[in-house]
């Protein structure tokens, strides 16, 4: 069973010059796999992965996700999913700038509800030390380096032990190096904690890091 | 830490614009301030003065009128029936209630009811070359105490000198004033008959209701029929109840027994009960006028938030937060802000009461007073919170909900 499924996907904007963002997706990601999507700018990577996080609906195809279909869900029952399956990573960082690095990666852990405030804490502090951020807990995020801070916003993806992380650009205003440390930390994930991680990158070197490529032209899958 | 995540992230966001925070608080404060001490004053002034009257004035008065003129024996003929009177002349009556003194007996009997007959009308007062023009009541005192406060209000002198003296009269200390008379004094009464008496001045009293204060006198019944030159007539009849309860329907049955005009005391006061409900609209419209000031200030700092937060919704969304959830966030914060300018309004609010309290002053105008009379009530305390609160929640609702309404993908997108 494929964490996430997608079959005959497409979104079109509605409209008087209708855009197809994507159209004919068939992808399935296993658990523990590591997937790179990459595509010229404007092929519909970003407008792919919002469908297969949820975040946006499909108008045409569905999305499976660890084989459930999600086609006809409630908003609340597709951000129930999201809060506890799916980790988000944007190339802006998003995190909150009234919050510590420890209070933004509590914040999915208590609206999830499964864990005491004191279990939260512990593993919000866990999450950080796994992440070289142990020294960092008490900062907000505008006293860190763009590195650190996009650590953090992974960190907080990985909040609730989600079975997947998707990620856009997440090393889009990074420096080289940093951005191979951070591709380093997604294949761990795959392979050493069994998530499936879909990110999207523009860069051919970063991409060659991942267990397979998918490559997107006009909204289309190519080979 | 321990504080719900909603509360949390909205006491943040708020804590984060302390300045237009600061100016929402007060706005809610002062209107709750303002709330609370305008409502202290007036219903201070207003229940005093309901209970000035109830405890000076005859609780009903029994008039010598009608309400309606009688019907004609050829209407009551004809009941119904085309009858058209023109060119009427009313009869030239003897004016007074007619068989008071069985009205009075009837109205002795029943319990907790106290029963005075007055005869009143107007005289001329001359003392030291000024005229005088008051209201003359003719009394017996005997009955009198029992009804009127006319007793306790005397400055001087005694209700019982009216018996003892002969052309006796007591004058409201405002009438004194203005003529320049002192108890003992003699004075000239002119009556509108034309009867003049030179009468001596045997109390001075002060009721505390300025209208009475300046212009009523009091003299016997009897001597009130001489000046009047209608022996034996009475042309009012004031009843004192025990239950003031009771004024307005005892009032309607006695009327409806007895055929005369008979005025609870609500009736008689009515022109100023209904100054009170235009006070009371005047004063709840101000302070509704703040309040929707003050929700346009929490409007204002919520709807900003929600716009600079327009990123922090994208991603709460994204890690799963519900519409509601987003909602709550921000409804909370005008939650806040109405909670806490409502305690600090009500301390604004008490200091406002115990600082008019504090001031000493001559103030005359429906009655005398010393300073400010101030009722004090939690309720007004309840009322201003329910209303700060609920406008607050109001006004937080709109861009709340708006911000619930985001699309994450527009946001994420955007940047
Ligand atoms: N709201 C919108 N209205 C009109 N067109 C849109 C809208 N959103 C996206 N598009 C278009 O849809 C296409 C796909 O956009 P998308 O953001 O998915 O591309 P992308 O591959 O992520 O590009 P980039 O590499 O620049 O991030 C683009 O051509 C874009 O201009
Ligand atoms: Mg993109």
């Amino acid at each position: 069973m494929a964490a996430i499924e997608a079959s005959g996907l497409g979104r079109d904007l509605p409209g008087e010059v209708p855009v197809t963002l994507v159209r004919d997706i068939d992808l399935a990601v296993e658990a523990g796999e590591f997937v790179a999507i990459t595509g010229p700018s404007g092929s519909g990577k970003s407008s792919l992965l919002y469908l297969l996080g949820l975040l946006d609906l499909p108008t045409a195809g569905r999305v499976r996700i660890e084989g459930a279909d999600t086609t006809g869900l409630s908003p609340d029952q597709l951000a129930a999913i999201r809060l506890a399956r799916i980790g988000f990573v944007f190339q802006f960082h998003f995190l909150l700038p009234e919050f510590t690095c420890m209070a933004n990666v509590e914040i999915p852990i208590r609206r999830l509800g499964a864990l005491s405030d004191a279990q939260a804490r512990d593993r919000a502090a866990m999450l950080l030390d796994s992440l070289e951020l142990a020294d960092h807990r008490r900062k907000y995020p505008d006293q860190l380096s763009g590195g650190q801070r996009q650590r953090v916003a992974i960190a907080r993806a990985l909040a609730n032990d989600p079975a997947m992380i998707l990620a856009d650009e997440p090393t889009g205003n990074l420096d080289t190096r940093t951005a191979h440390l951070v591709f380093d930390l997604f294949r761990a994930l795959a392979r050493d904690q069994g998530r499936s991680v879909v990110v999207v990158t523009h860069d051919a070197d970063l991409a060659r890091m991942a267990d397979r490529r998918i490559h997107l032209v006009d909204g289309r899958i190519v080979d | 830490m321990a504080l719900p995540l909603g509360l949390h992230i909205a006491l943040q966001h708020l804590l984060h614009r302390r300045r237009q925070t600061l100016v929402s608080l007060l706005g809610v404060a002062l209107g709750v301030a303002f709330f609370i001490a305008i409502s202290a004053m007036m219903q201070g002034f207003q229940r005093d003065f309901v209970a000035r009257i109830i405890d000076v004035q005859p609780h009903i008065i029994i008039k010598d009128e009608v309400r309606e003129a009688p019907m004609q024996p050829v209407e009551r003929a004809y009941p119904g029936g085309a009858v058209s009177l023109r060119g009427l002349k009313p009869m030239e009556e003897v004016r007074g209630i007619r068989g008071a003194r069985n009205i009075l007996a009837t109205l002795e009997d029943l319990p907790g009811v106290h029963v005075a007959p007055a005869l009143s009308g107007n005289l001329l007062l001359r003392f030291g070359g000024k005229d005088l023009s008051v209201n003359v009541t003719g009394i017996d005192p005997a009955r009198e105490r029992k009804v009127t406060h006319i007793e306790k209000d005397l400055l001087s002198g005694s209700l019982d000198a009216l018996y003892t003296t002969s052309n006796a009269i007591i004058l409201g200390e405002g009438v004194a004033k203005k003529g320049g008379i002192r108890s003992g004094d003699l004075i000239s009464a002119v009556s509108p008959v034309g009867v003049v008496l030179k009468m001596k001045v045997v109390g001075i009293f002060s009721s505390g209701i300025t209208l009475m204060d300046n212009f009523d006198t009091y003299v016997l019944l009897k001597k009130a029929q001489v000046l009047q030159n209608r022996t034996n007539v009475v042309n009012r009849v004031n009843l004192r109840l025990d239950d003031v309860e009771l004024a307005a329907p005892l009032a309607a049955q006695v009327e409806r027994q007895f055929g005369y005009r008979s005025e609870p005391w609500q009736e008689q006061s009515r022109n100023v009960l209904g100054i009170f409900v235009i006070q009371n609209a005047i004063m709840y419209s101000t302070v509704g006028a703040i309040l929707i000031v003050a929700c346009f200030g929490i409007f204002n700092v919520i709807s900003t938030v929600v716009f600079e937060k327009t990123k922090d919704i994208g991603i709460l969304k994204s890690i799963g937060f519900r519409d509601r959830d987003i909602r709550r966030i921000f409804v909370t914060e005008g939650l806040i802000v109405g909670v806490i300018g409502t305690v600090i309004g009500w301390g604004l609010g008490w200091g406002l009461i115990e600082f008019m309290a504090s001031l000493h002053f001559e103030m005359e105008g429906f009655v005398r007073a010393q300073g400010f009379i101030l009722y004090r009530t939690p309720v007004h305390y309840m009322v201003s919170a329910a209303m700060a609160i609920a406008s607050a929640t109001l006004a937080a609702w709109v861009p709340a909900r708006r911000a619930s309404r985001l699309n994450p993908v527009d946001i994420v997108r955007g940047s």
